[in-house]
């Protein structure tokens, strides 16, 4: 897994509430059987119109944003199924932070197991990096994972945020959660024999 | 010390605690096609196997046609994840229950009428509607394919234990109110995200008044408001649903097991985090009209105004996606499509429902229906008891198992700006096909619509 640290970038605002791992990566991306190449297709229906042309008002089509790899969603992101598809369609198209007062449990899971960091933040400080957007200010923020705060540049506001401490230790590292069971076999194995019941 | 039963099953099964992780074992781990590959991928690169095969079962469903399922499947990429399944199956040595199988099907329908599915296990999938299992007094949830590699490689996960609310819901059912619409009910009071960081137990007489199958729909949508998953204290009806089924245990086994399940229930004074009851007298027989599963009214009720809401933006959003308008109501909704499937409302009961109520009358000619059953069990029992026969004679065709319209990865995609009523479970943009409008309802409903051609 790759690591994260820290990391400086302008934000992709995308103001929308209950985005759900549907919209991230429709179904009918699903088919692959490798990791690669989901970035294409991320929000492709908010992207793309039924002739697969860019719709000009949508947020990843419009070139003042590109590069950028901090998204900055609504309420409840990644809510809907389990598909870790979301988690790597949004690595794969550069996403190294999502910002959002809010995540569904399984999405969390799924992107801290993939390097991308979600940065859980109040209500109001959501709402003032929004109220910037609008202002036609743009944004940056600075995530620092080991101070566990998120900056925003031009004001230096800051909040900070939670992470499980284990998760935070295998994503300064670069581990995974496979890693460290398999280090654990001996117990795995002890429990299995005094655990008869299926 | 007073237990929840949700207690009782997690605690049984840490191997080891990690800080505010616990190493939790898993007893049954269900894989399909769509994401599975990944995870056996990532096991050849660490060039390990997996940890016990005994406790995975493979069935392709996401995919597969719902038409001429002896045939190869059209779609190559489907095609193709269908035979990678098989082939790492092979490759693994996992049961596979794969197309024209009798056991093939929905994983969440094959694993309880298998009897793979027992109280007071843990359960896992790469799907989130593994919570289906819940209604077996089963600890199921949905997990990424990260975790269908750690589970396959350790049979264990590293979980946060997450928070345990009640929903108690007690009285008497009116007629014509099914365990969907109770579901329904509850995540329209909820919200999509008001159950986030919970594992819910469903409790009162109302639940227990349900049958099996009626539990497992419950269940099902508990991903919807975000729990972990949700759960019933398993009693009679689950012990008698149980028994006898291909994988239930037998004999002395089975006195066992049952000793133990009668064991899991929460104690009386367990206390849980949240709580929140509601009386079954005030539900309805539901409709949803937004794009998510908590937009939720009951059928004679209007569409709310955006004002009242929590976040009018989003709310204005979902109405015009669905081509609805603040205020409206649904009844008369002109609809050309109905979906009768999904892991929601597939099973025999659900089919029961519908043909109960299309006997002897006719489909709309408006109408394009999706009778799709859950697994080959339950169409070879639809068979056994005509029901095949019921549909045909007014017009409607059972088709062969699979998730099908539920989110149109194979060629059961509802057009672009067609409403399409669903027993389904989710209503997202474009989950039955790019740009179709979903109207999730029971299959008592959905078979209204299919004679009357719209929305009553
Ligand atoms: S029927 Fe629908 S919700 Fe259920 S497993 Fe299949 S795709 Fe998922």
């Amino acid at each position: 897994m790759q690591k994260f640290i820290k990391l400086n970038s302008p934000i992709i605002p995308l103001p929308i509430e209950n985005i759900d791992t549907d919209q991230i990566i429709p179904a009918r991306f699903l088919k692959a059987t490798t990791r690669d190449g989901f970035g294409e297709n991320l929000f492709r229906d908010w992207r793309y119109d039924a002739n697969n042309q860019p719709i000009a008002d949508f947020v990843l089509n419009n070139p003042q944003y590109k590069g950028n790899s901090v998204l900055v969603a609504g309420e409840n992101f990644g809510c809907g199924s389990s598909r870790e598809h979301a988690a790597w369609a949004l690595h794969d198209y550069g996403i190294r932070v999502v910002v959002s007062s809010f995540f569904a449990d399984i999405f969390r899971g799924n992107a801290l197991n993939n390097s991308v960091l979600p940065v859980q933040v109040s209500k109001s400080f959501l709402a003032r990096i929004f109220s910037f957007v609008e202002q036609g200010q743009e944004v940056s923020v600075t995530v620092d994972l080991e101070a566990q705060t998120i900056i925003l540049d031009h004001t230096q506001e800051s909040e900070s945020f939670d992470i499980d401490p284990y998760k935070k230790t295998c994503l300064i590292n670069g581990y995974d959660d496979i890693d460290y069971l398999l280090s654990m076999k001996e117990e795995i194995k002890k429990f299995e024999v005094q655990h008869p019941l299926f | 010390m007073k237990q929840t039963l949700f207690d009782k099953i997690w605690d049984k099964h840490v191997v080891a605690q990690v800080g505010n992780l616990s190493v939790l074992y898993i007893d049954k781990h269900l894989i399909h096609e769509v994401t599975s590959p990944q995870a056996f991928t990532g096991l050849e690169k660490r060039g390990i196997g997996v940890w016990d095969k005994t406790k995975i079962v493979a069935t392709p469903d996401h995919n597969v046609p719902t038409l001429n399922q002896h045939l190869p499947i059209n779609e190559p990429l489907s095609r193709q994840q269908v035979d990678k399944l098989k082939e790492n199956c092979q490759k693994f040595d996992i049961e596979l229950y794969g197309l024209l199988h009798p056991y093939q099907g929905i994983v969440h329908v094959i694993g309880p009428e298998l009897g793979i599915t027992q109280p007071g296990m843990t359960m896992v999938c790469g799907d989130s509607h593994t919570a289906t299992h819940g209604a077996f007094g089963t600890i199921a949830f949905g997990i990424g394919t990260s975790q269908v590699e750690q589970v396959m490689a350790t049979q264990c996960l590293l979980q946060a234990k997450p928070k345990r609310m009640r929903i108690t819901i007690n009285g008497k059912l009116k007629e014509g109110v099914l365990s969907k619409d109770i579901i329904l009910y509850i995540i329209s009071k909820l919200g999509t995200g008001g159950a986030t960081g919970y594992f819910v137990e469903y409790a009162g007489d109302a639940i227990r008044s349900l049958s099996m199958e009626a539990r497992m729909t419950i269940c099902n949508m508990s991903i919807e408001m975000g729990a972990k998953g949700g759960l019933i204290a398993p009693d009679e009806t689950t012990f008698e649903y149980v028994k006898g089924r291909e994988f239930a245990p037998k004999g002395e086994d089975w006195d066992k097991a049952l000793a133990y399940w009668k064991t899991l229930y929460s104690d009386a004074d367990a206390t849980f985090d949240f709580e929140v009851a509601y009386a079954a007298t005030d539900i309805e027989p539901m409709i949803t009209f937004g794009t998510n599963p908590g937009m939720g009214i009951k059928l004679s009720e209007k569409i709310p105004t955006a004002s009242s809401t929590e976040s009018p933006e989003s709310f204005k959003k979902s109405l015009a996606y669905m081509g609805l308008a603040e205020n409206q109501s649904l009844i008369d909704l002109p609809v050309n499509y109905v979906f009768v499937g999904s892991c929601t409302n597939s099973r025999i009961e659900d089919l029961r429902i519908f043909a109960n109520y299309v006997k002897g009358k006719q489909k709309a000619p408006n109408i394009t229906a999706w009778i799709v059953p859950g697994s080959k069990q339950v169409e070879k029992q639809a068979q056994e008891e005509g029901l095949d026969k019921i549909l045909a004679a007014a017009g409607f065709a059972l088709r062969e198992p699979g998730c099908s319209a539920c989110l149109a990865m194979n060629e059961d995609k509802i057009p672009a700006g067609e409403y399409c009523v669903s027993t389904s479970n989710r209503n997202f943009e474009g989950r039955q096909g790019p740009g179709a409008r979903t109207l999730l309802v029971s299959p008592l409903t959905a078979a209204k619509v299919a004679v009357a051609g719209k929305v009553c």
